[in-house]
């Protein structure tokens, strides 16, 4: 499981915990994250600034 | 067809986000960001959590000017300052006398801190961080240090402090008001996360206010209003923001608190707009990430003449404080209602609801983080 972070706002996104309050279950792969998902601190869509991943 | 380019004045969040969104739509036509500073981009959010992510002022700049004009294929003037705009010609002027024709001029200038005035011969010595340079000059005044007063307390205030105290720094805190986060919370939500920031180490003077800074031996004498002294080797003052109009205002744009924009972001002189921490959009001086966002992606297809009201979702606010997770949603300031807190020491819920019911603001602390979604989905949208 890694953990990423948004380049915009420093929100952090845990594949382990996923994002389930906007539908993404725990353990649900970055890659595997849907393209209309937006980072829910600053809205930036997952298109337009790829998080970053902060530690394997 | 275009003849001259849209002109974007400012390379913080606002400017490039203007500059990518626009070309999601238009391909073709020239961009140029103007930029008196270096034209990179980083994430001013995280200068506040910098140490706790192990960054530094390098490791913060994620692209640097080149980069950005190439992702975004814009032009990227780095260290240019303008120093005039003439509405009447469409151009503008800069410090090197070189004139830049617009069709289209955007104004991100963003804002500058707010400076308390203090006594002392210490008084110069304050710093503040409002972007990577700033942070740069921080972060190479703190090493080596150990202890740091803030002046100010914040969501910016605070989340230095917890990111400071995390570095290893005693951290003092002194705020005029009465209790931290005085805008965003009621006070139960602003004693639960003091308590959990002193647990952290940091000390608070709350309700007073820093009259003076002198030098004393290698090190700054903060002399308080309640007669308190502190000492510190740095004084980071983090007390607010100020739209900057100066350069607005000399071209005979409308002001107010900020650059005076409708809900398509137009100045009242045509072909200017402004959006971000510089512009008052339909009355509202809007800090943070989330409506940046939104207004860039307004006013790219209003650019391109496909006029586009901004719209503002509710835009809950991350306070990045890491020993005290919090999220906010403060009721408008002109709200009519009231505070509801529960909690206990796990975390804290207040909601502010109108007595119909509506709910119009809250306030999430530790574990009632949780409810963010929950609760936002109920929020009105702003109007």
């Amino acid at each position: 499981m890694k953990v990423w972070q948004c380049l915009v706002c420093s929100y952090i996104y845990d594949e382990a915990k996923g994002d389930p309050e906007h539908g993404i279950a725990p353990g649900t792969k970055w890659e595997d994250v849907p393209y209309e998902w937006s980072c829910p601190d600053c809205g930036v869509s997952k298109s337009d600034f790829e998080m970053v991943e902060i530690k394997p | 067809m275009s003849k001259h380019p849209v002109v974007i004045v400012g390379s913080g969040l606002a400017g490039f986000t203007v500059a990518r969104e626009f070309r999601k739509l238009d391909a073709e036509s020239p961009v140029v960001i103007v930029t008196r500073d270096h034209g990179g981009f980083y994430s001013k959010p995280m200068l506040s959590n910098a140490f706790a992510q192990k960054k530094n002022a390098e490791s913060l700049l994620m692209k640097d000017a080149a980069r950005m004009a190439d992702d975004t294929n814009v032009q990227v003037m780095a260290n240019a300052t303008v120093v005039a705009i003439n509405p009447q010609l469409k151009q503008i002027s800069l410090s090197d006398n070189q004139v830049l024709k617009y069709d289209q001029l955007v104004l991100a200038l963003g804002a500058d801190p707010i400076q308390l005035p203090l006594q002392g011969d210490g008084a110069a010595e304050v710093l503040s961080v409002n972007d990577l340079d700033d942070y740069r000059r921080f972060r190479e005044a703190v090493e080596g240090k150990k202890e740091v007063a803030i002046l100010g307390g914040g969501l910016i205030g605070c989340e230095f402090a917890n990111d400071l105290a995390i570095a290893g720094f005693i951290v003092n805190v002194i705020d005029l008001a009465p209790q931290l986060l005085g805008r965003l919370l009621p006070p139960e939500s602003a004693i639960f996360i003091q308590r959990k920031l002193e647990d952290e180490g940091i000390a608070f003077h709350l309700g007073t206010t820093t009259q003076k800074i002198e030098r004393s031996g290698g090190k700054l004498r903060l002399t308080l209003a309640n007669g308190n002294i502190i000492q510190a080797d740095v004084v980071l003052s983090a007390v607010g923001l100020r739209p900057r109009t100066a350069l607005a205002a000399a071209a005979g744009i409308k002001i107010n608190r900020g650059i005076v924009v409708n809900g398509l972001l137009q100045t009242n002189v045509e072909d200017i707009y402004a959006l971000g921490d510089c512009a008052e959009v339909e009355g509202r001086v809007l800090p943070f990430v989330m409506p940046i966002m939104q207004a860039a992606r307004a006013l790219a297809p209003t650019l391109t003449g496909k006029s586009t009201p901004v719209h503002y979702p509710a835009m809950p606010v991350a306070v990045k404080t890491p020993c005290c997770p919090t999220v906010v949603s403060p009721p408008e300031p002109n709200a009519q209602g009231e505070w509801k807190v529960e909690g206990g020491t796990e975390g804290i819920k207040a909601i502010f609801s109108h007595q119909n019911g509506q709910l119009l603001g809250f306030a999430l602390m530790g574990s009632a983080v949780q409810e963010k979604a929950a609760l936002t989905q109920q929020l009105p949208t702003l109007s």
